[in-house]
């Protein structure tokens, strides 16, 4: 008995989208064999990581919220992947977003006017376009792996943050603590009712739309799909590779940087040390899940916020590390892509002895 | 052409079993039969044809053979030995040698530390260097042991191939497509070494579509069509005509050329071309200068690796050029012109490689029209329109015009291009072009690894596009489908183009010497060069 991997003679369909379904099951499957290996009720905690976070009023609120930041980033690593570029550096993008848009309200706090929030929004896709410019820089000059250098520039971008706030951004009435001062309301993003939903995430989804129109019918999109497929018949096309790079970078940058600001003008109403718990990282796994579609990030985007509610609900309920979260995100990551090879391929069981394959 | 060899054939076979006998052979590729119950016998002593077009399963028959590839089903007998051929090395062990279609040497190692990478541990001896020499010499397979493989002709680098096999001491060597890359002196050299092995009891299973060499070389003939053996016989009982009808399975259109109606206005010119070569390894083009006129066809001959790949990125623009007075389309210098720039000017531009440079195999035909017609502003409505986006019902409409006019069969007319056979792919890439009727065509390879009935449309639709008043330049390696086509000839060679001979007024011989040498001029020159 042998198990074989034999390439499909076309790419399947049903596969294509049915991988992301089969991926989700093995994780929850997996899962549930995880809780009950550390002691759990699994099926009670798979409840409560996946379906209460879903029951009431309050908790979708805070699904919805933590969705904004997910789809936002998703949709520009979906389009960025899909062109074979590969910018890791996301959460370094946002950060650099949140700082420069926290410039208006921190330090021009007496300009009062709708214009500043829409100025602190351009400035945050400004922040992060120009953080992920190194990369392209290095890349198109001189070939630099670009996986590394956004990576890496994250960590170095996290410590300016750190220092800001502990530092000269730090409010002088904070009781000593590493935060900068409380945003005016004009510099806050309005909200729906009284909850805690703003209007970022109708940007979100607004963003997704018209990325995915331009990624499925106009010559730009197809510009990024030729590019990503086959370099030489980009060429072929007349396209070049190099601005491809860039204009992947400062999309994706620019787009992560307006999760920064949106986040903190949105969400947390502040600077302080922990602005995300991640979401430039777990939004390259809202890009894969989405298989790469914007259409698909927003519904990925929901799934993966309601792990971090989950993953809260069974921090709370269960006594459970908080680190459920990040295993149940690699653990959707791993099977994914382990899914996406059977779009290409299909598994055969051979009977008999291997030697008569 | 000294074919005493072939008149007395060696009688090995006698004596005892066939040296291999293939048995019912048959490879699946999941649905897809690529060799179905195949019979052949090999005897010592004999050149055995393995003839049949492109995708025929001459290449899986002959993996099976070398332990490459397992079987689905049959037998490999061996010396009267029924065998598991697990992989190449156990193959090498039983005595079997082969000389693939591509290479793998290191082109920054000599010739002895590339054999001796390839050689089992106890054929590692200090004394390699004398023995490859040695070899070498007695075969007539001149080879220098210490040069290295980057400085070496594609016919050297194939005497390393052999010369590493015959280390060995093989009882079976197998050609796949050896004379591809020759010029037709070396072939001639490669055949003398090849009837000596015979002579000394050495089978040989000889891998082609080139008619006349198996008839010239070999023996005994096999003849693959879609998998199954249609025939087997003896090649000096037939013709070339009667061996191509068993190939292809119907008697294959010949294409029609009317003469040349006067050659009109240059409308392609280089003038002292020079481009470096963007990767290492690659060749730079050297002072290239030509011109192709209105109705009519140049093409430019030459042995793989001679530059044809760096010559056709620095046409279509792919690499654009330093110098823009270096090339001019329709009177326009355009060498600073991105391909789409000089698309605009009316040139269109056919790479050698379908997959995944003029064609990507897993998008749709209907998109793979917009590839190379995005950005020409000849059609009419546009294919698409900034945010407004791609007109898909255009695209439908050009589409099924090219499949129509230039015979592309797919399943759909949104199939993926990597569902087409390659004869149909390229009738595809090659109909798409020729619709825009463009002025200017640079082709590369036309009609590689294309079935024989693609082929003849593919270049009697190329006349026809010169005979209209376009110029068109072929760069091609197959020196049957230049004399079919091309009004005039150019040979290049080690990136430098010869001057340009009507093709009327010279032969395969000629051409071979140009080939194999730097640039010069042969006693024959034609009046064909223009005034540049």
């Amino acid at each position: 008995m042998q198990l074989i991997l034999e390439k499909r003679p076309q790419a399947s369909r049903l596969m294509y989208f049915s991988s992301p379904l089969l991926a989700i099951a093995l994780t929850v499957i997996v899962g549930g064999l995880i809780f009950a290996a550390m002691g759990q009720p699994p099926l009670r905690a798979l409840y409560l990581y996946f379906i209460d976070p879903i029951t009431n009023l309050w908790s979708i609120e805070e699904v919805l919220v933590k969705a904004t930041p997910l789809i936002l980033i998703g949709v520009g690593l979906a389009v960025t992947f899909r062109a074979n570029v590969w910018n890791i550096g996301a959460e370094g993008q946002l950060t650099a977003g949140a700082l420069m848009g926290s410039i208006i309200p921190i330090l021009f706090t007496s300009w009062q006017s709708p214009l500043a929030l829409f100025c602190m929004l351009v400035m945050g896709m400004i922040g992060g376009a120009l953080l992920a410019a190194i990369p392209a820089l290095l890349k198109v000059r001189f070939g630099v792996n670009e996986i590394l250098t956004s990576l890496m520039l994250v960590y170095i971008v996290h410590l300016l943050l750190d220092w800001l706030v502990r530092g000269p951004w730090k409010d002088p009435f904070g009781y000593n603590f590493p935060k900068s001062i409380g945003f005016d309301d004009w510099h806050l993003l309005p909200t729906f009712g009284d909850g805690r939903v703003h209007l970022g995430l109708v940007i979100a989804i607004i963003i997704a739309l018209i990325l995915y129109w331009v990624m499925t019918r106009t010559i730009k999109g197809f510009e990024v799909r030729v590019i990503g497929a086959a370099p030489r018949a980009g060429a072929f096309a007349g396209f070049s590779q190099a601005k491809m790079v860039w204009f992947c970078f400062l999309l994706s940058g620019g787009l992560a940087g307006l999760a920064g600001i949106i986040e903190v003008a949105g969400t947390i109403g502040q600077l302080q040390p922990n602005i995300s718990p991640s979401y430039g990282f777990t939004a390259i796994i809202v890009a894969f899940l989405g298989r790469l579609n914007p259409i698909g990030v927003i519904f990925a985007g929901l799934l993966l916020a309601v792990s971090y509610i989950g993953g809260e609900g069974v921090q709370i309920e269960l006594g459970m590390s908080d680190k459920t979260t990040q295993v149940f995100q690699g653990m959707l990551l791993f099977f994914i892509l382990m899914c996406d090879t059977l779009i290409h391929y299909r598994l055969r069981f051979l009977k008999g002895n291997g030697g008569q394959l | 052409m000294s074919n005493s060899s072939v008149a007395d054939k060696p009688n090995f076979e006698s004596a005892s079993k066939p040296l291999l006998e293939v048995k019912s052979l048959t490879k699946k590729f999941g649905d897809f039969v690529a060799n179905a119950s195949i019979d052949l016998v090999l005897e010592a002593g004999n050149i055995h044809a393995l003839l049949g077009e492109n995708g025929a399963g001459k290449s899986t028959l002959v993996k099976m053979i070398y332990g490459a590839l397992q079987p689905t089903a049959g037998q490999i007998v061996w010396q009267g030995q029924t065998v598991t051929i697990e992989n190449p090395a156990a193959a090498r062990d039983l005595g079997i040698g082969m000389v693939f279609q591509h290479f793998s040497l290191f082109e920054a190692l000599t010739v002895t530390e590339n054999i001796s990478l390839a050689l089992p541990p106890h054929l590692r001896t200090q004394d390699l260097e004398e023995r490859i020499a040695n070899l070498s010499e007695d075969y007539g397979l001149p080879l220098n042991p210490r040069a290295l493989v980057v400085d070496l002709s594609v016919g050297e680098r194939q005497r390393i191939e052999i010369v590493r096999c015959l280390l060995q001491e093989p009882r079976l060597l197998i050609m796949d497509e050896p004379t591809a890359v020759l010029t037709p002196q070396e072939a001639q050299a490669l055949f003398t070494t090849l009837r000596r092995l015979a002579d000394e009891g050495c089978a040989v299973l000889y891998i082609s579509h080139r008619l006349e060499e198996v008839k010239q070389l070999c023996h005994d003939a096999t003849i693959l069509r879609l998998g199954k053996v249609v025939a087997q016989l003896d090649p000096q009982q037939e013709t070339a005509g009667t061996l191509a009808q068993h190939m292809v399975g119907s008697s294959v259109h010949a294409v029609s050329r009317q003469e040349n109606n006067q050659a009109g206005d240059t409308l392609l010119h280089l003038t002292n071309l020079y481009q470096r070569a963007d990767t290492p390894f690659g060749v730079d083009l050297v002072d290239l200068n030509l011109e192709v006129r209105s109705g009519e066809i140049l093409a430019i001959a030459g042995v793989a690796g001679n530059g044809q790949g760096e010559l056709f990125s620095a046409l279509s623009g792919e690499v654009t050029n330093q110098d823009a007075a270096a090339i001019s389309i329709q009177g326009r210098t355009c060498g600073h012109t991105g391909i789409n720039g000089r698309r605009q000017l009316q040139a269109a531009f056919v790479p050698e490689e379908r997959n995944g440079h003029s064609a990507i195999g897993d998008f749709s035909l209907t998109e793979n029209i917009l590839l190379s017609r995005h950005a020409v502003a000849d059609d009419q409505p546009p294919l698409h329109q900034g945010w407004a986006g791609i007109k898909r019902a255009e695209l439908v409409k050009v589409n099924t015009k090219v499949a129509s006019q230039y015979d592309v069969r797919s399943a759909s007319i949104d199939a993926e291009a990597g569902s087409l056979s390659g004869g149909n792919l390229q009738k595809f890439v090659v109909g798409r072009e020729l619709d825009r009727q463009p002025k200017v065509l640079i082709i590369n390879q036309p009609t590689w690894g294309v079935d024989a009935g693609a082929a003849a449309l593919i270049r009697q639709a190329l006349i026809d596009l010169s005979r209209q008043g376009s110029a068109i330049l072929v760069i091609s390696q197959d020196l049957d489908e230049i004399f079919e086509l091309a009004d005039r000839v150019a040979v290049i060679s080690r990136g430098q183009v010869s001057s340009s001979y009507e093709a009327s007024a010279i032969s395969r011989e000629e051409i071979g010497l140009l080939m194999s040498q730097e640039k010069s001029a042969p006693a024959n020159e034609t009046t064909a060069q223009g005034s540049s």
